[in-house]
């Protein structure tokens, strides 16, 4: 059941409201200038369905709630291919559904924003909130050699300021986007300053609208000929790395002199930043490394922050998948630990804390030996 | 608009402007070659070919992009329908235009064209039905023909052990939102010119806001059924005519505005596509 508390005439840029992050981040892409929304039932995300089914009318502007994810993400392929702004919702085994299309996006330069409100998983799983879908979102979805640029809000503002950014990076790059949130950050309500932001249309000089006084234009990911094939692939390979070297985003807390960064991101990291509080409490200097971009990874950023550490622990709501990211970026110079709970399960800021304090133990000897050798 | 023209000598038969001067990828004798010419033909009639927005299924006819002068987006395989409702939805001026086969639409893509059709979306889609898969070396499809052998069915089509054919047109043809469905066939003249009218029919009533038009087309699949191109024409005549017949098959743009009933015919505007929604 929608929880739709504000009228639409209240939702004024600057205005401090309470908000659901479902129907923040929904209202947050109609001001972004979403034209149309394609979605399906799923909890957790339901609201922000709900959400659009009201407003999107309201603000005269395709709202179809289609007959699954496949049709979903298919119109919106459809829509976004004439050069639409469109955003398409969904939850984990939605997500599932929607990676053919996700595939064929990529191949044929698509850009298009995607939210996934993450839930427990595999298969039906739960509906508590979840980040077991890190590997889906930066390693994979759909079949081929391709990569989505990955956002990772932490709080209900930060999805709401995302959903504008995504809407650039995709029509900057031409690109399907991904906002991962998870269930906690759609279904919890917390204060917001609605900051709107509408990015610039770019010309899609690209885009189907009918060949009036034009040659036709094919938007296609199929190159039957091997060679053709590659020369694509390249081009696409091209562009992820402009994208790799020009957008990684992460965002980092006390970790100047931080002996133990714990690398966490959305809800993960706000638990983490309880624990990191408790930490200094007791004398522990404990620092927050998190990535805001998952996809670019911010490597280069965490080696260098967790060179000056002597222990890095990572924090998940999964059974452990961005920490074999942060093992890539710091290849063993720092030991790192994983602390995680699945299933819809949070850890709590305590069981953070005992990580921490382990991770402490466990690296004394380590630090003592890197010590030594400093001084010798 | 083609080559020099003698003195005395008058043009009867030429090139559409909207078909492309060039050989195309399919077999010797496959009926894809003409549908591309009929939708040619009625496009440009029609005067469309500067708005239309068509969507390519995947399957043999995914070259449709190369051969008719129209602006394309590739479908995943079977999703032509809700790529083209996505098209509508964000491009009321446009004229979209889908083409599948019957793997893709029939097999695969079986909700989203339900769907479509349930919305009453305002789409012309042509369904090419040879009953067979044939880009993937001619396997079984839903259409595949009781005793029919493929790739797939190599004792040929069982009811017990494979399955009816589906009849996915007259399933279609039974939902409100369906303002046109018709049936033609590539076997003859006669019958590729009841065709072209059933094709000029069904983006009429799109134009007219009626709502959801399919045009089925029973064509020819000679490498696929392992015959000569003229033996496939006798089997697609003597044969496959006989149990998916040719004519049209609901037209509910000629019967009154019966509001509310399930059968009732989809006056203009009444449906969620044509309100703009």
């Amino acid at each position: 059941m929608t929880t739709v508390a504000i009228r639409p005439a209240a939702l004024h840029h600057g205005r401090r409201v309470l908000m659901k992050g479902n129907e923040a981040m929904a209202e947050a892409a109609i001001q972004a200038g979403c034209d149309a929304y394609f979605g399906y039932p799923i909890t957790p995300q339901a609201e922000l369905l709900e959400w659009m089914a009201r407003r999107m009318p309201e603000v005269g502007r395709p709202f179809v709630q289609a007959e699954s994810e496949l049709g979903a993400i298919t119109m919106a392929l459809g829509a976004a291919a004439t050069g639409a702004r469109v955003l398409v919702t969904s939850s984990s085994p939605g997500i599932s559904l929607m990676a053919e299309a996700m595939s064929y996006m990529a191949g044929s330069e698509i850009p298009m924003v995607l939210v996934n409100v993450m839930r427990g998983g595999p298969g039906l799983g739960g509906i508590g909130p979840s980040q077991s879908d890190y590997f889906q979102a930066t390693k994979g979805h759909g079949h081929g050699d391709y990569r989505v640029p990955v956002l990772a809000p932490s709080s209900i503002g930060e999805a709401m300021a995302f959903m504008a950014d995504a809407f650039e990076l995709a029509e900057k790059y031409r690109t399907p986007v991904f906002i991962l949130a998870d269930g906690t950050l759609g279904q919890a309500m917390e204060p917001v300053e609605l900051q709107f932001r509408t990015p610039p249309r770019l010309a899609a000089d690209w885009a189907v609208t009918g060949a009036d006084g034009r040659p036709p234009r094919v938007v296609k990911s199929m190159h039957l000929a091997p060679e053709d094939l590659e020369v694509h692939n390249r081009h696409l390979q091209a562009k992820f790395a402009e994208i790799a070297a020009r957008e990684v985003r992460w965002a980092g807390e006390h970790l100047d002199d931080a002996e133990l960064v714990i690398v966490a991101y959305g809800t993960a990291a706000r638990v983490a930043r309880t624990a990191i509080a408790r930490a200094h409490d007791e004398g522990l200097r404990a620092g927050l490394f998190r990535p805001i971009t998952l996809w670019p990874f911010p490597s280069a950023a965490l080696a260098e922050a967790a060179a000056r550490a002597r222990g890095v622990l990572v924090v998940e709501l999964s059974a452990g998948q961005m920490v074999e990211d942060v093992r890539l970026a710091i290849e063993g110079r720092t030991p790192v630990a994983f602390e995680g709970r699945t299933g819809g399960m949070v850890p709590t800021p305590g069981e953070v804390l005992d990580a921490l304090r382990r991770l402490w133990a466990a690296t004394a000897a380590d630090a003592t030996r890197r010590t030594r050798e400093a001084r010798s | 608009m083609t080559t020099d023209t003698p003195a005395g000598a008058r043009v009867i038969f030429e090139r559409p402007e909207l078909l492309a001067d060039r050989s195309t990828n399919y077999c010797p004798g496959c009926g894809h070659g003409v549908v591309h010419r009929l939708i040619a033909e009625v496009l440009g009639e029609l005067g469309l070919g500067p708005r239309t927005i068509a969507v390519a299924p995947v399957g043999c006819a995914v070259f449709a992009y190369d051969y008719i002068g129209v602006d394309f987006v590739e479908a995943p395989h079977g999703r032509a329908p809700a790529v083209a409702s996505g098209i509508r939805r964000v491009r009321p001026d446009a004229f979209v235009l889908t083409y599948q086969g019957d793997g893709d639409l029939a097999a695969i893509g079986t909700a989203e064209i339900v769907h479509a059709a349930g919305r009453g979306e305002l789409l012309t889609a042509v369904f090419v039905n040879n009953g067979i898969y044939g880009m993937t070396g001619g396997q079984m499809a839903p259409t595949t023909l009781l005793g029919q052998r493929t790739t797939s069915s190599p004792g040929g089509r069982e009811a017990a052990f494979h399955g009816y054919p589906v009849p996915i047109t007259e399933m279609l043809a039974i939902m409100p939102g369906v303002a046109y469905a018709a049936r033609g066939s590539v076997a003859d003249a006669p019958a590729i010119g009841r065709t072209k009218q059933y094709l000029r029919r069904a983006c009429e009533v799109q134009l007219e806001g009626r709502g959801f038009a399919i045009v089925e087309v029973i064509s020819n699949c000679p490498v696929g059924w392992g015959m000569t191109p003229t033996q496939s024409i006798e089997r697609l005549r003597d044969v496959v005519a006989k149990e998916y017949r040719p004519g049209v098959i609901v037209d509910r743009t000629k019967e009154p505005v019966a509001t509310g009933s399930l059968s009732g015919a989809a006056p203009a505007g009444a449906t969620a596509a044509a309100a703009g929604r």
